[in-house]
């Protein structure tokens, strides 16, 4: 503590350049954060996956079905508590930009299967009596101002075409916030309906829970024998090995965002590490008599590593600080576009541990040179 | 008393056996010192003269333990620092040296109270304990009224002032001074002279100076030349008797 006065002084010195480099480390922890915040969105399907969930899929690929009459058959294998099934809708809300996902989904069994999802029970039963009806999660109502009884038109060029019209009987919420409330689900009974002939019976994919999650691997190979060599063999999966299959359709999404991150890691450190590197050249000589009069080549490292460590804390504060503003913000933007982004402070803590590494690091090789620095030689200079 | 003939009886605070210095400059070794001997007495005041490159500041970056040199020994106050390591020459310096350098060398970014304090940081003093010691050394330069002053807001004489405080404030065995006048002109330069024959005169203190300009060598008790690697007398003045301590 004796020392700080003497760092904070050294700190002052340059006061522009001071603001810069803190200015630098804001911005770069600032799109560290989003990048960050965005990685996790597209993670997260995978990381809240039930751990007592599995998926089935055709094993040609997800967009091939499976037929209904494999539901009972996946009831009776042991260890097997619900089964539902879905089907990806993929329809248009006015525009192509206005994404959201919607699924077909088996009204009996879907809040069995996603007790995460809650729906006040008036509205649920209001959606078992209406074929039409539709349950909307709490981002999407609010996103196009909906309300419960609006009748909402979706246009599909998948499911023989045309525009199908929904009532709003009730919106979900998550339990915790990192839940998805973007979907739309409507009622099996009124898409088997509507879609041709040729295609009626076949769901998308299979969702179960199991009584125990230990007997997963057994249940997944149970299941997946029992429908080999038949026309539609299967492929089952945990919850998040699917969720982060299907992340896979859009790219390496997490490798280019590590990618993208990284950079920016080595630019901090050199942009950082060259300031500290000249702000030690230029005051050798103070150092010199620094260590002239006494002070320790520790305590020469320490108000080199002080003033790092200084400049990466203010301004990895000050970034992620601004990444907790924007995050909402940008959240809200790009609703539709990408998941919800949600700042959790385990990234928060990562991108400060962050920071604070690019502190001692770029102090720490002017630091070593001003500790090794020969003080006859240094007080020649000046 | 000052001697240069290896003579002395083991009583000087400053002692020095058979001091050589070697440098390697572009292949070519220059052997700056050659079996140097030197005994100065507490409180003695000494000025060493001699040509650019004959090894005057070498010699007292010696004696102050920031070089260390190729044979010989130097020994103050019973200690012998040419063995010690780095570490403990470091932690011997801020106990035993004050530096007075030409440039005054303060930290700019520090005012003259905080700068004068820097080598009281590595001490256990507390916090009222240092403040008092840096007042009590600013008053001595004639500074009271100038602590929270930065450098630049100081003329060179009062800069140097301040450098002496830092030097003086812990109370050093004895103070190196190289060339303290060399930047200043006349006027500040009989100033900081007279200063430095106070703190010899008044507190006692041993004062080993570097100077090129035989009127400031003339202030000092004793005067040597540094001549092909050796010390050699010049003249000698009569020393003012007693004196306190800061």
């Amino acid at each position: 503590m004796k020392f700080s006065g003497i760092i904070l002084a050294n700190l002052l010195r340059k006061k522009v350049r001071l603001l810069l480099t803190i200015g630098s480390f804001a911005v770069a922890l600032f799109l560290f954060a989003f990048l960050g915040v965005v990685r996790d969105a597209f993670g997260r399907g995978a990381d809240v996956a039930g751990a007592d969930r599995l998926v089935i899929i055709n094993r040609t690929s997800i967009i091939n079905t499976i037929p209904l009459s494999y539901r009972d058959q996946i009831l009776r294998v042991p260890g097997v508590r619900y089964v539902t099934h879905n089907n990806w809708f993929g329809g248009i809300y006015q525009d192509e930009k206005n994404f959201f996902p919607q699924f077909v989904i088996d009204p009996e069994n879907q809040r069995a299967v996603f007790p995460e999802f809650v729906v006040p029970e008036d509205q649920w039963n209001a959606f078992l009596k209406d074929r039409e009806g539709a349950v909307v999660g709490a981002r999407t109502m609010e996103r196009f101002h909906w309300k419960i009884g609006d009748r909402i038109p979706i246009k599909t060029t998948i499911w023989g075409g045309g525009s199908w019209e929904f009532n709003i009987d009730g919106v979900y919420h998550g339990k915790q916030p990192q839940d998805d409330e973007t979907q739309f689900w409507l009622q099996w009974d009124y898409f088997e309906e509507r879609i041709p002939e040729r295609i009626k019976g076949q769901v998308g994919w299979y969702v179960l829970r199991v009584q125990n999650p230990d007997e997963s691997p057994r249940i997944a190979k149970t299941i997946d024998e029992q429908f080999a060599n038949s026309p539609y063999e299967t492929r089952t999966e945990t919850e998040s090995a699917f969720a982060a299959g299907w992340v896979k359709q859009f790219g390496n999404i997490r490798f280019l965002i590590v990618t993208i991150g990284a950079v920016v890691f080595f630019t901090l450190l050199l942009v950082t590490g060259n300031t500290m590197a000249i702000a030690v050249r230029e005051r050798t000589p103070e150092l010199a008599v620094l260590k002239a009069i006494g002070f320790s080549d520790r305590s020469v490292l320490v108000f080199v590593l002080g003033e790092s460590l200084a400049i990466s804390l203010i301004g990895g504060l000050v970034g992620l600080f601004l990444a907790v503003l924007a995050v909402p913000v940008l959240s809200k933007a790009l609703s539709g576009m990408l998941p919800r982004l949600f700042l959790s402070s385990t990234l928060l803590a990562f991108g400060l541990g962050t920071a604070l590494t690019v502190g001692i690091v770029s102090g720490a090789l002017p630091g070593i040179a001003a500790m090794r620095m020969r003080v006859v030689n240094a007080l020649r200079r000046v | 008393m000052v001697r240069v003939d290896g003579s002395g009886d083991g009583t000087s605070l400053v002692r020095v056996r058979g001091l050589d210095k070697k440098y390697q400059r572009g292949g070519e070794e220059i052997h700056v010192l050659q079996g140097l001997n030197l005994d100065v007495d507490k409180g003695d005041f000494v000025a060493f003269m001699g040509p650019s490159g004959s090894g005057k500041t070498t010699l007292l970056n010696l004696l102050g333990g920031l070089d260390v040199p190729t044979r010989g020994s130097i020994t103050v106050a019973n200690d012998e620092i040419t063995h010690m390591s780095a570490a403990k020459l470091t932690e011997w310096r801020a106990r035993h040296v004050g530096f007075i350098f030409q440039i005054y060398n303060l930290i700019p970014v520090l005012n003259a109270f905080q700068n004068v304090e820097l080598p009281l940081l590595l001490t256990k003093l507390s916090k009222s304990e240092r403040r008092a010691h840096v007042e009590t050394a600013l008053s001595v330069v004639g500074l009271a009224d100038r602590m929270k002053h930065f450098p630049r807001q100081l003329s060179g004489g009062q800069e140097q002032r301040v450098a002496i405080a830092r030097a003086i404030v812990a109370d050093p065995t004895f103070l190196l001074c190289d060339e303290p006048t060399g930047d200043l002109d006349r006027k500040s330069a009989d100033e900081i002279m007279a200063l430095i024959e106070e703190l010899v005169g008044s507190y006692h203190k041993t004062v080993l100076m570097v100077t090129h300009d035989p009127l400031v060598a003339a202030r000092a008790h004793t005067t040597l030349h540094l001549e092909k690697g050796v010390l050699v007398e010049g003249h000698k003045v009569a020393q003012p008797a007693g004196g306190g301590s800061i």
